[in-house]
């Protein structure tokens, strides 16, 4: 059992060397990233079923005892949340395989293709993995810098200018929270002398308080960057929206759940719960209120569902500061209900921009006869992150409302009310966009239909995606619908002369991009069918989080 | 004692003009930002250890006089990432160059619409 633990992030790591020494044949490399993804969830789901029936599991790299050497330390949260990453980036893989297939010009901007596409996402895949298994503070750094040094190539695939400008305030952003984060490394070294998280667990508990204080509060601020807490929250609806749909998707699936992962494990294992819970409660409101408020002024599917995604980072954050078995359990219950809503909301949306070319709501319409099968796509994950019973967002929600009340105590109550506000905020938003790109006719018939004389230049390609002003430049409209019309019509696009598309037609979605869709959103809706036995695990989960003694044990031996 | 006070002032140091390059939109000037700040976290790691002779096992005279080498693995390890991540970071800076012609980070076109009202937005 323990061996299977490297393997975890071995895999992913193995894939992407070998996809980097395949990089001139796409279709190896598409073989090479799905076996190795594929491999990794079955072990990983041996891990998850082992772990919950004997605990955690530790490996001592190299054989150096823990305080000394690195170790790898899986409990049943980092389990879970590794088996959901793994099934969200599959899924994720496998859609844009098929999307490359199909052929989407815009997605990689000038070239049709990129080869550094597959070794880039299983080397975010690696950092994820390894996140959740770090067992000390400079190994979990490291991930985080394994994670995003692969997020910023997957940002600023195919180098547009749209792309450069909303990366590079990604890029800066997250090298502050890395230097901070590094920093607090340092400071936490230097007052006690280990990073080995288990280790310093105990020893956190010597320290005067208000040095514990500093550590925790540069440990949160570093995390809580990464995990686009309110109010430093502003660079994720910025950059993310630019990216290729699947990039997009995974990116906020993974990237703010292992933010919100690393302050959940320090939060419990170093501070036990204590220490800036009213702070966080304040946090919490304001991520969710600030965020969902910015949703619904969106007129673009993307833009709107990132600010969801910044806005339900409160509902977590929530959970994190109610503390306690209750607290937690529906914590992890709603960190994987998020993972995967979230995902198929950004996938939907993909496909939205694959079969209309733009996903601003202004130039959709009457996507439902179209393309029926995606109205309900979206349809379903898009009620889940509404918490419209009895799908999980609500089993999710109502587990952290029930905790935030037995708590007690005014500001959480107010939190509570905040969090229903922001659940029907979220569902006006939501269903606002979906009405109007299923099910109003679409704008101006035709005119979206016309193809654009340049075709390669349009669309997913940052050139002219500034041109977006659609009232005032009618014209404008066709280029920014570029791409999907070029995906529907590849050959008289690519011939450059102004290709008349036929009218109304029905364009066929790539087959593997719906099934990828698909199965994430059925993954979701399963989190409902077995919420039985998952709120059983989460509630496993949570109790190992709330005894830290059990983690520390396990890393240390026995005291 | 006096050297760690003078190592204190020039992390401050690094850090106050680091973070001050950092938050202007010329991207030159936050590379160079970034540097210094990641200069600044190295000293700082490096200061997190104990100063001595090198642990060497037989060299020097035993544990109680050498240096803890733990942070010193860790500066190693920031500063490939530092290394690695700049570069990106120049090569980003000269792409966004190629296409605008400007060294500024330009402002997002999408806010400036949901700025304009619905008008704009929709």
């Amino acid at each position: 059992m323990t061996a299977l633990l490297p393997v975890s992030v071995m895999l992913p790591l193995l894939g992407a060397g070998l996809t980097l020494v395949a990089r001139r044949a796409a279709g190896v490399q598409r073989v090479i990233s799905v076996l190795a993804l594929a491999v990794q969830l079955v072990t990983e789901c041996a891990m998850l079923i082992g772990i919950d029936a004997s605990g955690p599991i530790v490996m001592h790299l190299g054989g150096w005892a823990a305080p000394v050497g690195i170790a790898l330390v899986a409990d049943r949260f980092a389990a879970i949340l590794m088996v959901v990453s793994t099934v969200v980036t599959l899924g994720v893989l496998v859609y844009a395989i098929s999307q490359e297939t199909a052929g989407h010009p815009g997605w990689f901007g000038r070239g049709s293709s990129a080869p550094a596409f597959h070794p880039a996402m299983l080397i975010m895949a690696t950092g994820v993995s390894n996140a959740f298994v770090a067992g000390d503070l400079f190994n979990l750094f490291v991930s985080f810098e394994i994670l995003l040094t692969a997020s910023y190539v997957l940002l600023t695939v195919g180098g547009t200018a749209e792309r450069m400008r909303a990366g590079t305030s990604y890029l800066v952003v997250s090298l502050l929270s890395s230097l901070i984060f590094l920093a607090a490394i340092a400071l936490v070294y230097s007052a006690t002398g280990t990073v080995n998280l288990a280790d310093l667990a105990g020893r956190l508990a010597d320290l005067p308080r208000g040095l514990v204080s500093v550590l925790q509060a540069l440990l949160l601020v570093a995390f809580g960057i990464k995990a686009a807490v309110w109010p430093m929250s502003a660079w994720l609806p910025d950059s993310y929206p630019n990216a290729p749909a699947p990039v997009t998707a995974v990116f906020a699936g993974l990237l703010t759940k292992v933010g919100i992962y690393a302050i959940i494990r320090v939060q419990t294992l170093l501070f036990g719960g204590q220490g800036f819970v009213t702070l966080l409660m304040w946090a919490a409101l304001a991520t969710m209120l600030v965020g969902i408020l910015g949703a619904v002024a969106q007129g673009d599917i993307k833009r709107m569902l990132s600010f969801t995604l910044v806005s339900h980072i409160g509902y977590l954050l929530f959970g994190v500061a109610i503390g306690g078995h209750a607290g937690l359990a529906a914590t992890v219950y709603y960190v994987v209900h998020h993972i995967l809503v979230q995902t198929a909301l950004f996938l939907a949306a993909g496909l939205i921009e694959q079969l209309a070319g733009t996903t601003s709501v202004s130039r959709l319409g009457g996507l439902a006869t179209r393309a029926p099968l995606l109205a309900v796509l979206f349809f379903i994950p898009a009620m889940n992150l509404g918490g419209v019973p009895p799908l999980s967002g609500f089993l999710g929600k109502i587990g952290l409302f029930q905790a935030g009340l037995a708590a007690g105590g005014a500001l959480p109550a107010v939190v509570v009310a905040a969090g229903t506000v922001t659940s029907l905020l979220t569902l006006y938003a939501i269903v606002r966009i979906w009405g109007r790109a299923f099910w109003r006719p679409a704008p101006q018939d035709g005119d979206a239909e016309e193809a654009p004389d340049a075709a390669p230049g349009a669309g997913g390609d940052g050139d002219t995606a500034p041109a977006a002003n659609g009232d005032a430049m009618p014209a404008a409209v066709p280029a920014v619908g570029g791409d999907g019309i070029a995906a529907a019509t590849p050959r008289r696009a690519a011939g450059g002369g102004p290709a008349p598309a036929p009218v109304a037609s029905r364009v066929r979605l790539p087959g593997g991009m719906l099934a990828a869709t698909a199965a994430v959103v059925l993954v979701g809706v399963a989190l409902t069918a077995a919420a039985g036995p998952l709120y059983g695990l989460a509630g496993r989960a949570a109790d190992d989080l709330g005894h830290p003694a059990r983690y520390v044990t396990a890393v240390l031996g026995q005291p | 004692m006096t050297g760690d006070a003078f190592l204190a002032g020039v992390i401050g140091v690094l850090f106050a003009a680091g973070v001050y390059l950092m938050v202007s939109r010329n991207l030159i000037r936050v590379l160079l930002g970034f540097l210094l700040v990641g200069h600044g976290t190295n000293l700082l790691l490096l200061a997190a250890g104990t100063w001595g002779a090198a642990p060497i096992v037989g060299e020097s005279g035993g544990p109680a006089g050498e240096a803890d080498p733990l942070p010193q693995a860790f500066v190693l390890t920031s500063i490939v990432i530092t290394l690695a991540v700049c570069c990106f970071l120049l090569a980003m800076v000269f792409r966004s160059y190629q296409l605008t012609r400007r060294a500024e980070l330009q402002t997002d076109p999408e806010d400036v619409l949901v700025e304009a009202g619905p008008g704009g937005a929709e």
